[in-house]
């Protein structure tokens, strides 16, 4: 199982403010489905404005990437810049 | 391609000899900016041009209750008059959701008021004439009904139980239960790591702090400027200076009602941004005026306007407490920020509470930040936005801890140094970083041990920002003459169509004299998010990478064709297609081929459209020294290091100048610059005279050591540079100063009043 950590505001709203969950490996859009049949609302939650770090690779504009069985899935707020 | 196939498809370069990345050729640009040939933002005119003029509002805070712009209308030369009304209804829910929220609904209040002044300088309506001296006196005459009201100036009033609110209908997000009464308060963010209150039982030390810092522009010289021309069947042209100018398309596009391709917009070249040329305040104005007039209008701000009115950074307010073994070993950490977010929500103070811990090796934190709205014009990015004020916090209370511990400051450091592996404050383990080979750097610098005399004190401080990729697109156009063209859509704010020549030299093998770096308008090159973030010289370049190694593929399939045998007997070395299956070919050069392009298929070209993935975060680690006068409170900076991993530098000269520009400003920061305001709300120092940035005689020849750590993300190794260097000097200046003075100067600017107060205070 993967393990997903989600940001602490959005697991006060969906999780009761647990933020560490394991859900099925496979891909970001599998993942979302596991914890959206979990939170509903979640989902469209997280598409708006977080971006995915997947074994410590943050993806800004995530998508379909992989999540391995064992793999470590942050959310986290889309950085901008100056 | 998708995210993770852009990230595996990385060609490694790094083991081998560069023969162009990291020389130091002249920038292609060079000549047009010392000989004043090139065209910035209030360069362009155009025949029949009208001058627009902006009214603002003198109060901080009031209610519009009425516009009147008949007098105006009446004055000869002027042929439009616009105000909020004239602007399309934009829907509140209008939003991107990031870190730092862009909402439409708020920036086209910001760009022009609706019902409601919100900070002194808020634009409330524009007029065109024939000549700027018209449009000065129209913009006279129309008259604006104002009901005044309290203006919330500061972080403290505007938390207050009972302050005026500037949104109605504004709660706290972020915080359980969702709380139903109208807040000053935007947002709380929280980042949290381990369990803190058990992490501060283990500790043997503590130290808490309190520290604050004052609201302060980016200070580009370029004043905003654009000039919009409307054709009669909507097609519009923007030539104005920015940081995107596909950010100026879709802004304008959004505020005005307008479809992207109606709209064409050409980047000027730009006199500074440092983030705030990241949004548009005078170009969907032009627009409406050029509308409604149907001509061309031009807008150039005045110093004065850019102060009033566009983006500053964040005044902020933090505590930070940090708990370590008595050996120095860090076991808990506590922040908690206020950042003022100006006149609409959306401060960059999440990003604060990710990046201030990020240079060490803690696992119990806790990041509080709490985003408030207060009567000052909305805050925008600058370099590394958020993390400078958190940074302040978190390195003054590592030199206190230090002291506390009677340790070296640079060893406590180096003890608690994040290296690959580490959990930084957001989650993420770090890769590959170079944290500690800047603390070993500056360990080994002469710096280090230059002796310090009376009233003199060595700062310390590091800094983080995690570098951002995104979508950039380029392509390397092969000329008849073997020269090349590199085309992409991101404005040169620091060099980098010198980093984008080297870069696409290297893959090519030519010199970088033969090749021409352009930046292109929206209609030139497809998509490229904006200059910032220090992504340009990583994800542009790996875009101009890719696209100069599609046109090495196509060279090579030419040269097939040309000596007539199959393409896998063709490589490319040294700048030439070389035949491998025998040698009664001779090499042939990019002039060779290109020379008979037109029989082997066409021109020929290569491009790539990318979402670049594999952004390195990066560090830095400044040391500063100083003298006080401890008779008027003056500081002098004596000497100042900056030490910076930067994964690769492709071009060292624009990279060190970088690190000393983003000194230059944090030093800036430290010492001088801060808003000052009536007890009204109007600002009252609007010019360089009095809002006082560090010129070339306040400041000491800043020392760079550029550090390369490769970042297995790029080709060449690239991490990106602006951001990084503005984060440590708030800090270093402040510790270099507390040590030299004995008094914790936690508090900026450290200007001399302040200074001689807590000295005497001390005593």
């Amino acid at each position: 199982m993967a393990k997903v950590v989600l940001p602490l505001e959005v697991a006060r709203s969906f999780a009761a403010g647990v933020t560490e969950h394991q859900v099925q490996g496979g891909d970001v859009r599998r993942l979302l489905k596991d914890l959206e049949q979990s939170f509903p609302g979640i989902a469209e939650r997280l598409g708006q404005g977080f971006a995915i770090a997947i074994d410590g690779q943050i993806y800004q504009d995530w998508f379909v990437e992989k999540v391995r069985a064992d793999s470590e899935v942050y959310f986290l707020p889309a950085i901008e810049g100056g | 391609m998708g995210n993770e196939e852009e990230l595996n498809r990385i060609i490694d370069y790094s083991g081998r000899d560069y023969k162009h990345i990291g020389t130091r050729p002249v920038r292609p640009d060079g000549v047009d900016k010392v000989t004043g040939r090139a065209n910035f933002g209030a360069d362009f005119d155009m025949n029949g041009m009208l001058h627009g003029r902006m009214v603002r509002s003198p109060h901080a805070h009031a209610k519009i209750k009425s516009i009147n712009v008949a007098k105006a209308l009446k004055l000869e030369g002027v042929k439009a008059v616009v105000t909020g009304k004239d602007f399309p209804a934009i829907d509140p829910s209008d939003k991107i959701v990031g870190e730092v929220v862009v909402s439409f609904y708020d920036m086209s209040r910001n760009v022009i008021a609706r019902d409601k002044v919100y900070y002194d300088g808020h634009a409330v309506a524009a007029v065109a004439a024939t000549s700027p001296q018209i449009a000065e006196r129209a913009a006279a005459l129309i008259e604006v009904e104002y009901e005044v009201l309290k203006p919330v100036m500061n972080l403290a009033e505007a938390m207050k139980k009972n302050a005026p609110v500037l949104h109605k209908g504004m709660t706290t997000e972020g915080v359980e239960p969702a709380p139903k009464k109208s807040s000053n308060i935007a947002k709380r963010a929280q980042f949290a790591l381990g369990d803190v209150e058990a992490g501060f039982k283990k500790a043997e030390v503590i130290v808490e702090g309190d520290y604050s810092t004052q609201t302060v522009h980016q200070g580009y010289i370029e004043t905003h400027a654009c000039v919009v021309s409307l054709a009669a069947d909507g097609m519009a042209t923007v030539w104005s200076s920015s940081q995107g100018q596909f950010m100026v398309r879709a802004m304008c596009a959004k505020l005005c009602g307008m479809d992207n391709s109606k709209i064409k917009a050409i980047p000027a070249e730009i006199g500074g941004g440092f983030g705030g040329k990241t949004v548009v305040y005078l170009e969907p104005v032009a627009m409406m005026l050029a509308k409604q007039s149907g001509k061309p209008v031009k807008m150039v701000m005045s110093r004065d306007e850019v102060m009033r009115a566009t983006g500053p950074t964040s005044g902020g307010h933090a505590r930070c407490k940090l708990g370590a073994l008595n050996d120095g070993t860090l076991v808990a950490g506590e922040l908690e920020m206020e950042y003022e977010a100006g006149a609409f929500p959306g401060s960059p103070v999440g990003l604060g509470c990710m990046t201030g811990f990020a240079p060490y090796n803690m696992t119990d934190i806790l990041c509080t930040g709490w985003d408030v709205v207060v009567n000052r014009p909305k805050a925008a990015a600058y370099r590394a936005p958020g993390a400078p004020v958190a940074a302040f916090a978190v390195e003054s209370a590592m030199d206190e801890l230090a002291l506390k511990l009677g340790m070296d400051p640079l060893q406590l450091r180096i003890k608690n140094a994040a290296i690959e592996g580490t959990q930084a404050p957001y989650g993420v383990k770090f890769g590959r970083i170079g944290n500690l080979e800047n603390l070993r750097a500056a360990e080994e610098h002469p710096h280090m041990s230059v002796p310090l005399g009376p009233n003199q004190g060595r700062g310390i401080a590091s800094g983080f920002w995690f570098n951002i990729g995104g979508t950039s697109s380029a392509e390397v156009m092969i000329n008849e003459d073997g020269t090349v063209i590199v085309v992409t859509g991101n404005p040169d704010i620091g060099g980098s169509r010198a980093s984008m020549a080297l870069m696409a030299a290297e893959v090519l093998g030519v010199d970088v004299s033969r090749i021409k770096p352009l930046v292109a308008d929206t209609e030139s090159v497809a998509f490229s998010a904006l200059t910032g973030g220090s992504r340009v010289t990583f994800a542009t370049g790996k875009a101009v990478i890719e696209a100069a190694e599609d046109a090495v593929k196509d060279m090579k399939r030419r040269a097939a064709k040309m000596w007539d045998v199959e393409l896998d007997q063709v490589e490319w070395e040294n700048g030439c297609a070389v035949c491998i299956e025998t040698d009664k070919h001779k090499p042939l050069s990019i002039a060779d081929i290109a020379k008979k392009s037109d029989r082997t298929g066409g021109a020929i070209s290569g491009k790539a459209n990318i979402n670049a993935q594999g952004a390195g975060p990066a560090f830095g680690t400044h040391i500063c020294d100083v003298e006080i006068d401890p008779e008027t409170g003056f500081v002098t900076v004596l000497r100042y290091t900056a030490i910076q991993d930067v994964g690769k530098a492709i071009h060292p000269s624009y990279v060190e100048g970088q690190m000393q520009g983003g000194a230059a400003q944090g030093i800036g920061w430290a010492l001088n610059e801060e808003y000052v305001y009536s007890d009204e709300g109007q600002l009252l120092n609007t010019g360089f005279l009095d809002y006082r940035v560090p010129v070339c005689s306040d400041l000491p020849m800043i020392n760079t050591v550029v550090v390369e750590v490769p970042n297995p993300g790029h080709p060449y190794g690239v991490r990106g540079v602006g951001e990084v260097p503005i984060v440590p000097p708030l800090a270093a200046v402040a510790n270099a100063v507390s040590r030299a003075a004995g008094v914790r100067m936690g508090h900026l600017p450290i200007s001399p009043p302040k200074l001689l107060a807590s000295i005497d205070e001390a005593k």
